[in-house]
């Protein structure tokens, strides 16, 4: 049984047609690439993952380990395993970076019958995790994300996914806006978590996250459609080409 | 709610019934106390309770408060159990005086041994034990002219709390007062009347936190003078979580000597009509002023603050931050008033009034109002009305955690705000444990 199928997956937002039948299947150990144009729907899809309600779905299913996912909440998703890692993390003042994410474990541990973790077991899991992503733990007991620069903040997302363990990790331009030092850590943790039991949805403008982070298969995603897919040489050849080359369409070329 | 149906005539009879019992039993007390009293009496009949046409009350309709007839809580019954009183203990407090229906109960109250320099006790034993020592500040501060409640209350004097510190002494731990409403076969009303007097160079920190036990139509009328000498470092708590039915109108003035610092925390959960008056005078030099206060109201709940802060020296610094959280039908008030004297040279006054509503129904009135008459001075004022981010609330829930959860972890949030300017101590740690059990109705209504 897959991870993750997406059937003919249609959505809309605001009454307009955003994704028109995306199909795609992941099974656990794999990494997988979405590369699209601004506009392409990208995001909308990692957001319809996390469940967000301001998308419709008008057709189509998707099965998380053989469930429904559509019939979940957000919140549901998390506790079954998914992550989304956000193209722009929210800032939430008035609530501790680590009390949140100790909030967060505990409330997924309680959905799988688990023990909540007291704060002195949280601490040596948090200290590992921020080893792990060249953190400071001063960021810890700041407000989530307030005042973190971007690099921070991109970083804070793979903490809570390393903290989390997810079945699918989900990661949404997580590439956009770091410079290069930090793409290499943001990718290091990353492939640190590639595990037989995960798979990760790099989701991404650019391939240029794609030399660190390889992925097993690469989708291209053009105006709501996946119009190719293939092996990690794909992105290579996008990135030479541009995306105007994979329109399959009569509709006018859209560029990088 | 029958009793509501009674005419304004016939509520001034009871006042004046009241008033005539007072001063009958009050024969033996000090002329001074004597004529302050006859005089607001007769500024009460003067004036009588304000309207929504006067401008300090455009907000808030205190019609339910003029017509109804209550009488003064006199307490037939016996005192509650001590058992009753266990649930409000005040964890980590040096003392807490009792006072049943605004009455000094000692069989109630638990004053362990206090430093050397800390008098607490009842006023109305203060009056009585050493006139010379409250006289010098007692009714000189409140501006009975201005607000009718403060007339009333003062004309109404019976018993209350009073503090204090010797100068130079340091009272590390709260002191705590601990108002208690019974329930009453009519309307009852209290006019609790507390004296705080922190003198140079002294430290302490007040809670006055006002209760009931039972229901009923009740009215809740206190003033509270605190005095803090030159250099006195004071923290004030009001709290208000009496039933919903209850009304409350309080007025805190606060005198501040030079170089004086005092904040007043205000925290606002319970009542129906609740009017809080919290207005410092910063009399002396130098001295810092922070006005911190959380208002929650849900159901039709009605919090009404009043903040009037006067500059009337030069080089003083006051902060005025307010948060409101609403919900269901309720309506909140924020009226932010900002006086600077003319000799106030080198003011800097902030106000800031941040306000969450929690459903379409709830109403939020903020109002600033600054009036300057000194050239050199920095003042800002801001206010902001608002409901849950929804992207804060998508990214919690993505974490795992529901939605009723990520919703009260929000409001705790933005509650903090108001906490985090709270010293860390056992007062803060009170008021923390009753926003959050606040929250649970809050947010689950």
């Amino acid at each position: 049984m897959s991870l993750l199928q997406i059937k003919n997956l249609h959505v809309q937002v605001a009454g307009r047609e955003i994704l028109k039948g995306i199909d795609l299947e992941m099974d656990a150990g794999e990494v997988h690439s979405i590369m699209g144009p601004n506009g392409s729907g990208k995001s909308t899809l990692a957001q319809v993952l996390a469940r967000r309600e301001t998308y419709e779905v008008t057709g189509g299913e998707i099965l998380f380990q053989g469930k429904d996912l559509l019939a979940m909440k957000a919140e549901e998703a998390a506790c079954e395993g998914l992550f989304l890692a956000f193209q722009y993390p929210v800032e939430i003042p008035g609530i501790s970076n680590a009390y949140f994410l100790r909030s967060a474990l505990n409330a997924i541990r309680k959905y799988r019958g688990q023990e909540e973790m007291d704060a002195m077991d949280f601490l040596p899991k948090m200290r590992e995790s921020l080893k792990l992503l060249d953190m400071d733990e001063a960021l810890m007991n700041r407000s989530v994300n307030e005042a973190f620069s971007g690099g921070e903040k991109k970083r804070n997302e793979i903490l809570q996914m390393a903290v989390l363990e997810p079945k699918l990790a989900i990661l949404d331009e997580t590439d956009s806006g770091l410079d290069i030092d930090a793409l290499r850590i943001v990718a290091q943790g990353v492939n640190a978590m590639r595990s037989p039991e995960r798979a990760i949805l790099v989701v991404t403008h650019y391939q240029r996250l794609l030399n660190y982070i390889v992925p097993d298969r690469v989708h291209v995603l053009v105006d709501g459609r996946i119009v190719r897919s293939g092996g990690p040489e794909l992105a290579l050849e996008l990135e030479e080409k541009g995306y105007t080359t994979m329109e399959t369409g009569t509709r006018s070329a859209i560029s990088v | 709610m029958e009793t509501l149906v009674a005419t304004a005539s016939e509520a001034l009879r009871n006042y004046e019934e009241g008033f005539g019992g007072i001063a009958k039993a009050a024969g033996r007390e000090p002329a001074w106390l004597r004529k302050l009293r006859e005089e607001c009496f007769a500024r009460f009949h003067e004036k009588s309770f304000p309207t929504t046409r006067d401008e300090d009350w455009r907000f808030t309709n205190v019609a339910a408060i003029a017509r109804t007839p209550f009488l003064l809580a006199r307490n037939g019954h016996a005192l509650p159990a001590r058992a009753a009183i266990e649930p409000y203990r005040v964890a980590g407090a040096a003392c807490q005086l009792v006072f049943v229906d605004g009455r000094f109960a000692l069989e109630l109250s638990s004053i362990g041994k206090l430093p050397a320099g800390v008098k607490v006790g009842s006023l109305a034993a203060e009056i009585a034990a050493d006139p010379a020592a409250i006289e010098p500040h007692l009714g000189r501060y409140l501006n009975v002219e201005r607000d009718v409640f403060c007339a009333l209350n003062t004309a109404f004097i019976e018993d209350g709390g009073y503090v204090h510190i010797a100068k130079g002494v340091v009272a590390e731990e709260p002191i705590c007062l601990l108002f208690v409403s019974l329930e009453h076969e009519a309307p009852a009303m209290t006019h609790p009347r507390n004296l705080i007097v922190a003198e140079e160079n002294s430290q302490a920190t007040v809670i006055e936190d006002y209760v009931s036990l039972g229901g009923g139509a009740a009215l809740s009328n206190t003033a509270t003078e605190l005095v803090a000498g030159d250099h006195a470092v004071v923290s004030h708590y009001m709290i208000e979580r009496e039933h919903e039915s209850a009304f409350n109108i309080s007025t805190l003035r606060i005198q501040q000597g030079r170089g004086a610092d005092v904040a007043s925390h205000s925290l606002l959960v319970g009542g129906a009509l609740v009017r809080n008056n919290v207005h410092p005078v910063l009399a002396g030099e130098g001295g810092e002023c922070l006005v911190n206060g959380l208002f929650m109201g849900g159901g039709r709940q009605h919090l009404d603050n009043y903040m009037l802060v006067e500059h009337a020296s030069p080089r003083c610094g006051s902060r005025q931050f307010y948060n409101g959280i609403l919900g269901g039908r309720s309506h909140g008030v924020f009226h932010g008033r900002i006086i600077v004297h003319k000799d106030a040279q080198k003011t800097d006054a902030k106000q800031t009034n941040r306000n969450l509503l929690l459903s379409d129904s709830a109403q939020i009135d903020t109002k600033p109002q600054l009036e300057i008459y000194a050239d050199d001075v920095k003042c800002t004022h801001g206010a902001t009305i608002g409901q849950i981010e929804e992207n804060a609330l998508f990214y919690l829930r993505s974490r795992g955690i529901d939605e009723s959860s990520a919703r009260r972890l929000l409001l705790l949030a933005f509650a903090s705000e108001c906490l985090d300017r709270m010293k860390p101590g056992p007062a803060r740690a009170h008021a923390e444990g009753l926003i959050r059990r606040d929250l649970e109705r809050i947010a689950g209504a």
